[in-house]
């Protein structure tokens, strides 16, 4: 019998799930060797299926999505996340830092009809979580060798290494020593290939925190290079903001500024 | 309508659109009692969460609010900082922004067509069982998707929340070779765009001719992308500044979002509003004489004639975009030489600024208001969707007492469906979009 696959989805922009939809013929390809019994916007509904593999993706913050979340653990023999969403909680949990109540009067005239969570968490805060891929968004690489893996029954291999490192070997000129720009390659986790400073620009981790990273070492380098406090916590409560090392290393500099 | 009887039909979750929605229906005595789309993705409060960042970082943030349009955020967002910056990016910016939208909308339009309308129109429950039986049309559908996603990847380094655009301009040039090998794969894609066009006028769409309001950029020189005013088809014709003299967002207690209406004598003299449409259709229905005589001309030989009142219509719209989407590309890769200077510079100032522009899915409206620093103080984004939200529930009322609310539940919920579909809502865009539960005595 084939593996049944579902793809969940909570708060989040889609654009993980996309490294699906926007696989072309490997998408087809799949579907021959998985049975895909959840996939809202690929045309699966049938949300509470049992299944060898959930993939989810997106952040839990709202009492609904805390309960769906539950159920699919239930259901579910392995469960992935996908993405920063799913595995940090996300751009969303800038939130966690505000009153979260105080920024929905704000923005919508009925405020007391919404029922939100007090903070945008990763999935890991709520159920225990297999398998974690990083990056704003996860590219169908990651995706795509995680299936494999599983489907031969072997351990995935998760990135380690930073996008630092894979941007020597990429052989790209460092945007941080040859234009000052405040790189996050030298604590951010690998996978995307170093995209950013192939553009031309610094990295902004949205591939979220290598394992070991000294974030108060490149701080400190930021701060020498003038940059600003305030600007240095930006820097690090980002796309990743309620993970670790991140949220301190920026609370520290945000108190800094004030 | 002599049938008595008292039905609700639920669809708990909508398939094949972006997000999370559900339709509820309740029908008493054949007449619709109570309609409501409901969106159930949290909000996740960008507008807040933008207060208090730098204008170069806001690129990177709005792009967030959606994986499937992240350009058209990005785009908005650039227009509207480099008005209050006083920034002219010049020829060359120009025109790889408009390359770079015609990725995203080769890419969203391909993936919407195939992968989410056409199941409805051919009569199966996904795309991927649709490709056992019409391979041919499925693979080109995904080759157009890919090849959209290769243009974003040229000028953006990745097609999901692109890295290489800046406020001022893009991060690098790429390189002649590769956009040459882009250019060559467009002039081979040319005529699966034509064919796609072709093949999509045969199917058997509904004939569901409708009153509405259509609503879209207008630019005097070409099809509309990222520039142009703001005109409706009853005439309305204004800067984009002005989009909120004419156009109001509000929270209704019986929906589930917030529906955007249009005050055609002006919000102020007005109390109340009508729905109106943006996207693929309302933006042919305004633009038509603007497109490339080749992409008219193709068009001409299946008897579909735009401006056109069948909503339906919207899925040929769509592939008439792909077809303009490309040849536009190919244009520009022609004439491409790559630039000393892919950004100009920008200085912080203080002010408040505007962007318009054509997302996928219709007019992406977007205000800024930056502080002396260049720290954003108020962010206001008006997601295609929640436009159409209005529009979308009256288009529901109206086809399915067209179909007969006397057919069966499953004929009822699954034009229901298709009608919703039909208007490719993006619901992830959620920076307004909302659970709203209703408190009734």
């Amino acid at each position: 019998m084939k593996p049944r696959v579902a793809v969940h989805k909570f708060s989040s922009c889609d654009g993980c799930q996309l490294a699906f939809i926007n696989a072309g013929e490997a998408l087809l390809q799949l579907a021959t060797l998985v049975d895909i019994v959840h996939f809202a916007e690929a045309g699966y509904a049938d949300e509470e299926a049992v299944v060898d593999i959930a993939f989810v993706e997106g952040s839990i913050s709202t009492p609904q999505e805390l309960e769906r979340i539950r159920t699919i653990r239930a259901n579910s023999k392995t469960l992935i996340t996908i993405g920063a969403c799913a595995t940090s909680g996300g751009i969303q949990a800038l939130r966690n830092m505000h009153d979260t109540q105080q920024w929905v009067e704000g923005v919508y005239a009925q405020p007391e009809v919404i029922a939100l969570l007090a903070d945008s968490t990763p999935i890991s805060e709520r159920v225990k979580v297999d398998f974690e891929l990083w990056g704003c968004p996860v590219n169908a690489t990651q995706l795509f060798a995680v299936v494999r893996s599983l489907l031969s029954g072997v351990t995935p291999l998760l990135e380690q290494e930073t996008v630092c490192q894979e941007c020597k070997r990429a052989q790209t000129v460092c945007v941080m020593v040859s234009r000052g720009e405040p790189c996050l390659g030298p604590v951010t986790r690998g996978g995307c290939g170093a995209l950013c400073p192939a553009v031309g620009r610094d990295c902004y981790a949205c591939f979220g925190a290598a394992p070991q990273a000294n974030t108060a070492a490149l701080a400190e380098q930021f701060a020498a290079q003038g940059l600003a406090p305030e600007a240095i916590a930006r820097r690090f409560l980002f796309i990743n903001s309620h993970s670790e090392p991140f949220h301190s290393e920026g609370k520290k500099w945000q108190g800094e500024g004030k | 309508m002599s049938e008595r009887r008292e039905v609700t039909i639920k669809v708990p979750l909508l398939t094949r659109v972006e997000g999370e929605g559900a339709l509820e229906l309740r029908i008493r005595e054949g007449a619709i009692a109570a309609l409501q789309l409901r969106i159930f993705e949290p909000p996740r409060l960008f507008e807040k969460f933008l207060e208090g960042r730098g204008h170069e970082e806001v690129l990177d943030i709005v792009a967030r609010i959606c994986g499937i349009c992240p350009v058209a955020y990005q785009m908005s967002a650039s227009h509207a900082i480099e008005s209050i910056l006083g920034v002219q990016p010049g020829p060359w910016v120009r025109e790889m922004r408009r390359l770079f939208y015609c990725g995203e909308w080769l890419e969203s339009h391909a993936l919407h067509i195939h992968l989410l309308a056409a199941p409805d129109f051919i009569g199966f429950k996904s795309a991927i069982e649709m490709a056992a039986h019409h391979p041919a049309e499925v693979k080109r559908g995904l080759r157009l998707q890919a090849l959209g996603n290769k243009i974003l990847r040229t000028l953006g380094g990745r097609s999901v929340h692109p890295v290489g655009v800046r406020i001022g301009g893009f991060t690098h040039a790429p390189s002649r070779e590769s956009m040459a090998e882009l250019l060559q794969e467009c002039r081979e894609a040319l005529p699966e765009a034509a064919a796609l066009v072709r093949w999509l006028a045969t199917l058997e769409l509904p004939d569901d001719e409708q009153r509405f309001v259509s609503v879209a950029l207008h630019h005097p020189d070409e099809y509309p992308l990222n520039e142009g005013r703001l005109r409706a088809s009853d005439g309305l014709d204004i800067g984009i500044e002005q989009f909120h003299d004419y156009f109001r967002e509000s929270h209704v207690a019986h929906s589930t979002a917030l529906h955007a209406h249009y005050f055609p004598g002006g919000w102020a003299e007005e109390k109340v509003g009508v729905p109106y449409l943006v996207g693929p259709l309302a933006r042919l229905n305004l633009n038509f004489a603007q497109l490339p005589q080749a992409v008219r001309d193709n068009l001409a030989t299946t008897g579909v004639r735009f401006p056109s009142r069948n909503m339906f219509h919207s899925v040929i719209a769509r592939a008439v975009e792909i077809h303009f989407a490309l040849l536009e590309a190919i244009r520009i890769l022609e004439n491409y030489a790559p630039s000393d200077t892919p950004a100009v510079g920008v200085t912080p100032r203080a002010g408040v600024g505007y962007g318009c522009t054509e997302a996928p899915r219709g007019i992406l409206w977007h205000r800024y208001e930056l502080d002396g620093a260049g720290k954003v103080v108020v962010a206001t984004i008006i997601p295609p969707t929640s436009q159409n939200q209005a529009r979308i529930e009256a288009d529901l009322k109206s086809s399915l007492e067209q179909l007969g609310l006397e057919r069966s539940d499953d004929e009822i919920r699954l034009h229901g469906e298709k009608v919703i579909r039909n208007y490719d809502p993006c619901i992830s865009c959620a920076t307004h979009f909302l659970r709203l539960k209703v408190e009734r005595d």
